[in-house]
């Protein structure tokens, strides 16, 4: 006999209680579970991850996550019948138990209308807005959402894209550098832009405020805007090179937002930054301004652990991934795989792949449960950031591909013989690494090699794999795919 | 100075042969070759003068090479760059680019300030040749 999920016993085998009698009904037998029905192409479908509480039918419970995220309640309501109520209400299509735990697999589909055009918050709020808190379950995750075409078009997405940030960047054919200014907080501004000086003028292409670089006693926004500049700028007279430092304007109001946004525009910044923790409506607001003036979007993932990392509860990163594609954003950090961050190889691999890719077919291997048409949405730049080193670039090529930002905060700021060393050898690494392997080179099994023969003409990059040579972050990974396990690096 | 614009910059500058492999490898990918030259290598100086059109038609990596040392000896003291292009959708766009010569005497930037109200500079630079 199946259970309602609020712990009454199902209406059809006790009595002849009908669809519309007051009281409860199960929401299977409501219409969220149509185990017949086919997703049409317009539908936008989610993957969830679920246990049920013991004694919850899962299907039932599957069912309520569908009546949860959409029309239903947790009684029978007669005004149901004021509406179409069958177009609206989602539909639990299929149901999947992941074999050798207590977990399901809920696949549902949304019809188009329920959502605003363009809106990540209306969407959401549909989606994860109630029913993550739902007694009847002991957990839930969406793994996955497929954004059909018709629902991606009413988003700009990324102000500018990889393609475009490549061009008005004039830099092509590598992995771009970056790196977080250091000790993260405790600088003052006249120092901070020395960071940022000495790492662009050595080598990298970008410098970086880190999440929690805002507007302290210790650094005002201002301040730092004003020499991080004069950073940049000199940087480029050395080299003559187009050069970036993320300017955080993450902030209290969007008024303070738009406020400093305004002012690193005025002092010729290519590039600001915000961080998830802004919210949704927030990083599309920035997004419109940056279009508007022409400025690179960064976003740092500020706060996404507390929800992306564990396996059976939560929101899947890839489908944060795919909010930020349509939010609009140039950057988004997405791991790193061989740092210190969490990331199962294929499954960074599988975000990368939602960011860049304009057309996806399913991969179970890399968690991909949808395929996912992006109907030309510009791609947004991943950032791999967090423990890594110059001694790790052919893992980073192999892993992370060529359309990606490396960043090196650590493995700039701390070389023996200073910043701008750090930064050469880590530019001469990455540029060694893509000249073996445009030269048909096995660079992944030859990386070390390679980088030892460019450290012979190189004192700055034999420094760096002599500093950092044994370190690596040999931890398992808790957010993995079902289909395979990898070790990580 | 040396200007480290281009793909491989930081690197020793490229031999003939490390030249035609990175050619070979655009051609692997079916992007077809451009030949570049300018005199000013000012970073936001997006269009240097086309050695003739792109070589959307040739696939051989010598011949490709014999248009970069033609180039080269019209041009010794110029910037001369070599760029993969890749038209597929979505990418319409350089994939590979890097300089294959370099004057002997390469200019410098200066940055020229322009102090305005509340500390604020306006930067610029300019090519110093």
């Amino acid at each position: 006999m199946a259970t309602a999920v609020n712990g009454h016993t199902s209406g059809s085998k006790d009595g002849n209680k009908g669809r519309w009698s007051a009281g409860v009904t199960p929401y299977a037998e409501m219409g969220y579970y149509q185990p017949d029905y086919e997703p049409k192409a317009t539908d936008i479908l989610c993957a969830f991850r679920f246990v049920p509480q013991e004694g919850v039918e899962p299907i039932e419970a599957a069912a309520a996550v569908a009546g949860e995220s959409s029309t239903a309640t947790w009684t029978v309501v007669w005004t149901d019948r004021l509406s179409a109520h069958e177009h609206y209400q989602a539909k639990c299509y299929r149901v999947d138990p992941v074999p050798g735990t207590d977990q399901y697999i809920a696949y549902i589909a949304y019809e188009l209308d329920l959502f605003e055009e363009g809106s990540i918050s209306n969407l959401t709020a549909s989606i994860i807005g109630n029913v993550f808190g739902f007694k009847a379950l002991r957990s839930l995750r969406l793994e996955d959402m497929r954004i059909p075409p018709h629902y991606a078009k009413t988003f700009q997405g990324p102000p500018h894209g990889i393609v475009m940030e490549r061009e008005y960047l004039n830099k092509y054919g590598r992995p771009l550098l970056g790196a977080t200014v250091k000790p993260k907080l405790g600088l003052s501004a006249r120092n901070y832009g020395r960071v940022v000086y000495e790492a662009l003028r050595g080598g990298l292409d970008f410098t970086k405020d880190d999440e929690n670089i805002n507007s302290q006693p210790f650094m005002r926004w201002r301040d730092r805007f004003l020499y991080c500049m004069e950073g940049v700028n000199r940087a480029e007279a050395a080299t003559g090179e187009i050069k970036g430092h993320y300017l955080n304007v993450t902030a209290g109001t969007m008024e303070d937002m738009y406020e400093r946004a305004e002012f690193a525009k005025e002092l010729g910044s290519v590039v600001v930054m915000i961080d998830l923790v802004i919210g949704y409506t927030a990083i599309q607001s920035m997004s419109k301004w940056a279009r508007k003036n022409g400025v690179l979007l960064h976003l740092h993932r500020a706060g996404h652990g507390t929800y992306t990392r564990q396996k059976t509860h939560g929101i899947s990163f890839r489908v944060i991934s795919k909010w930020m594609r349509l939010a609009g954003v140039d950057h988004i950090h997405a791991g790193t795989i061989v740092g210190k961050l969490e990331g199962d190889p294929n499954t960074v691999q599988g975000f990368y792949a939602t960011l860049r890719s304009n057309k996806l077919e399913p991969n179970p291997l890399q968690g991909l449960y949808f395929e996912q048409d992006w109907a030309s949405l510009a791609g947004v730049m991943p950032v791999a950031s967090g423990g890594i080193h110059a001694g790790q670039m052919h893992q980073l090529l192999h892993y992370l591909g060529e359309d990606v930002i490396f960043q090196f905060g650590g493995g700039t700021i701390g070389h023996p013989d200073g910043i701008a060393e750090g930064a050469a050898a880590n530019r001469i690494a990455v540029e060694a690494m893509i000249q073996a392997r445009n030269e048909g080179r096995d660079y992944l099994n030859e990386g070390p090699e390679i980088l030892a023969r460019a450290a012979r003409w190189s004192p700055a990059l034999a420094k760096a794999l002599e500093t950092w040579k044994d370190i690596t972050f040999n931890f398992e990974s808790t957010d993995t795919p079902d289909v395979v396990v990898m070790p990580t690096y | 100075m040396r200007i480290t614009q281009g793909t491989f910059a930081y690197l020793p500058d490229f031999t003939d042969e490390e030249i035609k492999a990175q050619i070979q490898y655009c051609l692997d990918n079916g992007w077809p070759l451009a030949i570049e030259y300018t005199d000013d290598p000012h970073p936001r100086n997006t269009y240097w003068e086309m050695w003739g059109l792109p070589m959307f038609d040739i696939k051989d990596a010598v011949a490709i090479m014999q248009e970069v040392t033609a180039c080269r000896s019209a041009f010794p003291e110029h910037y001369i760059r070599v760029a993969g292009y890749d038209r597929s959708l979505g990418r319409a766009t350089t994939a590979l680019s890097f300089i294959v010569n370099r004057p002997a005497q390469e200019p410098t930037f200066e940055l020229e300030r322009l102090e305005f109200a509340d500390r604020q500079v306006k930067y610029t630079i300019r090519t110093r040749r």
